[in-house]
């Protein structure tokens, strides 16, 4: 426990972690959205969702390796994973959207293993970092730096943001989505294409975690099995900022990515991934205690 | 009449095997675990409607615990293996008892993902210490007998959990227990408003899931002879998705559609293991889709709906309208 003393005794180290935190944690906040987006409107729990991310990455990467600045990634992962989001829904998540929730669950858990064994197969389970080629800076003399990547990720994830949040609000197709996340009935009965509604509701998902996972393989890395631990953080933030709610996505995001850093470095960087999941375990049941105490029971 | 002949040509078959295909006891071995795997499943996700993805934890936990007994307690080899196996048990009903009553609050696809994170941070965890070897897993230690005797006593082990697990649960489903379990997931609400204690039924249920795969995990790790935390004892993307997946294709909430489940995945997965290399990953991904979306209900639930007079249905006959008066 000696890390603890030392996060108060160099209280600049504990800025340098909350702020690594913070710039990773709007990352997360993109998959989360997307996710918090696909639950909303087709009623699925895509656990493929942190492959789709993988993938991302992978753009990043083989544009890097093309000689092209892996930024660039960010637009182009997008939209590979629009059609790739598209297909998906074209061929297997449309059978699923009606049936009950552990179908859909079971569907998705076994497309993430699939996507993540075929990228093992197609890309080498070797891990792989596009390098952006920025360089750091440092504040307070010295004593906290920060990657430029990370700064301009985390711009380019509000960016990635706002264009989704104005794509929802401003657009036909985007009011449309709204409209069937409310009442898919009712939006059939006015004349929504609820399928295609569908169609692109997963098309998009997949392009903000195509562009996340583009930010995520700049300033960390990516290998084939970095998914799940981005779906369990996604299902996290949603739960914990509820449905619907972008500024709270954001708040829950970054307030988990400040968490993960300052327990990565107390308990030691290996039991990261344990963390996540162990807060997973314990934020469900702290929120049933609650909800009982409320008399609201999960459903 | 027919039924007892079956099951004591099962038996036979059993008891038989080593001696028969003395080359595939380690084949076996495994399939009749996949059979514990997929039984204990569907106590949980087939009979009480609770789809756990965490199962794999109580099997890790009983395969770290009895590793440890075998390697720090100085008895002979059978009495430590003994205990070890005890104390496996042991530590995964204690533990399924304690998390029970948090876990099992939650409903629906929060404990399903709940119990995936369950399963994983145990992984991960068991990965980070090195008192139980950390990363680099544990070796399990030697076998004192004659040479292929190892084998042949860990099949008969498995062979008589799979046994046992089948009889208990079927012990189980057909008293009060069972009604209950069905109680809950056919209406849970109900249930506990007609004074059912279901918080109480479904921490037993998880513990006698417990029970089975805490010594199903203490004897694969004799058997295999090599423990990795993420691999082989808390393996949450292999055992942990096939236990669903098994119970599924048998037909989940029957008694013997678990049993067909695991023998013929494990038969195809071993043959995909042959035949397909290195895209045997990407083989099951593709079949979890498929039989998911394609076929939810499973083989024994097919042939239920097919015929359901042999599964002990009354079936009404069309009358004509003359007798609905």
């Amino acid at each position: 426990m000696e890390n603890l003393r030392l996060l108060f005794d160099a209280p600049i180290l504990t800025v340098q972690l909350l702020l690594d935190g913070i710039l990773i944690g709007a990352i997360f906040a993109l998959a989360a959205y997307g996710m918090m987006l696909v639950w909303g409107v087709l009623n699925i729990i895509n656990v493929a969702q942190g492959e789709l991310v993988m993938l991302g990455g992978y753009v990043a990467f083989f544009l890097f390796k093309a000689g092209i600045n892996p930024l660039f990634g960010v637009p182009v992962a997008a939209a590979l994973l629009f059609v790739v989001g598209w297909l998906l829904y074209r061929v297997v998540i449309f059978r699923i959207v009606d049936k009950d929730l552990f179908i859909s669950i079971l569907a998705t858990f076994g497309l993430s293993i699939l996507i993540q064994q075929l990228a093992k197969v197609a890309f080498s389970p070797d891990v792989r970092t596009p390098q952006a080629g920025f360089g750091t800076i440092s504040m307070f003399g010295g004593a906290v730096t920060v990657t430029w990547i990370k700064i301009i990720s985390f711009a380019a994830a509000l960016t990635t943001g706002g264009v989704l949040v104005w794509f929802l609000r401003g657009t036909r197709m985007g009011q449309a989505i709204r409209a069937t996340a409310q009442n898919a009935r009712a939006a059939r009965v006015m004349g929504i294409d609820t399928d295609r509604v569908y169609a692109w509701t997963f098309g998009v998902n997949a392009a903000i975690c195509g562009a996340s996972g583009a930010l995520v393989a700049m300033t960390y890395l990516v290998d084939p099995y970095i998914g799940l631990p981005y779906t369990i953080r996604s299902f996290m933030i949603v739960i914990v900022a509820g449905l619907g709610n972008i500024s709270a996505v954001l708040a829950t995001a970054i307030g988990l990515g400040a968490a993960e850093n300052i327990s990565a470095f107390l308990f030691g960087a290996e039991y990261q991934i344990a963390f996540v999941y162990g807060l997973l375990v314990v934020i469900l049941i702290s929120r049933r205690i609650v909800l009982a105490r409320q008399r609201r029971y999960l459903a | 009449m027919k039924r007892s002949i079956l099951r004591a040509a099962v038996l036979a078959f059993l008891i038989a095997f080593p001696a028969l295909l003395p080359a595939w006891r380690t084949q076996m071995s495994y399939l009749v675990i996949m059979i514990v795997f997929s039984l204990t499943w569907d106590l949980l996700g087939g009979q009480m409607g609770y789809n756990s993805f965490g199962n794999v934890l109580f099997f890790g936990i009983g395969m770290y615990v009895c590793a440890v007994v075998q390697r720090d307690a100085h008895f002979s080899y059978p009495a430590t293996l003994a205990l070890g196996i005890a104390a496996g048990a042991a530590a995964a009903v204690a533990v399924a008892a304690i998390l029970g009553s948090g876990i099992l609050g939650l409903r629906g696809h929060y404990f399903a993902i709940g119990t995936l994170g369950l399963g994983i941070a145990a992984g991960e965890l068991a990965a980070g210490w090195d008192f139980v070897g950390g990363g680099g897993g544990m070796v399990p230690p030697q076998y004192p007998g004659a040479l292929g005797g190892r084998e042949t006593f860990f099949y008969y082990l498995a062979a008589a959990l799979a046994v046992a697990t089948f009889f208990t649960l079927r012990w189980l489903y057909g008293g009060r227990f069972g009604l209950a379990v069905n109680a809950i997931r056919d209406d849970e609400d109900k249930a506990e408003a007609m004074g059912l204690w279901t918080t109480r039924y479904k921490t037993a249920a998880w513990c006698v899931s417990a029970f089975f795969l805490g010594i199903g995990g203490a004897i694969v790790g004799n058997v295999s002879g090599f423990i990795d935390p993420r691999e082989t004892a808390f393996a949450g993307s292999t055992y942990g998705v096939w236990m669903v997946l098994m119970a599924i294709l048998g037909g989940k909430g029957t008694l013997w559609g678990p049993v067909l489940g695991a023998v013929i995945f494990h038969i195809t997965k071993e043959l995909f293991w042959t035949y397909l290399l290195d895209w045997q990953q990407v083989a099951l991904g593709f079949l979890i889709v498929v039989i998911v979306i394609f076929f939810p209900v499973g083989i024994l639930g097919w042939a239920r709906e097919k015929w359901p007079e042999k599964f002990g249905h009354r079936v009404e006959e069309a009358k004509p309208a003359e007798a609905s008066g």
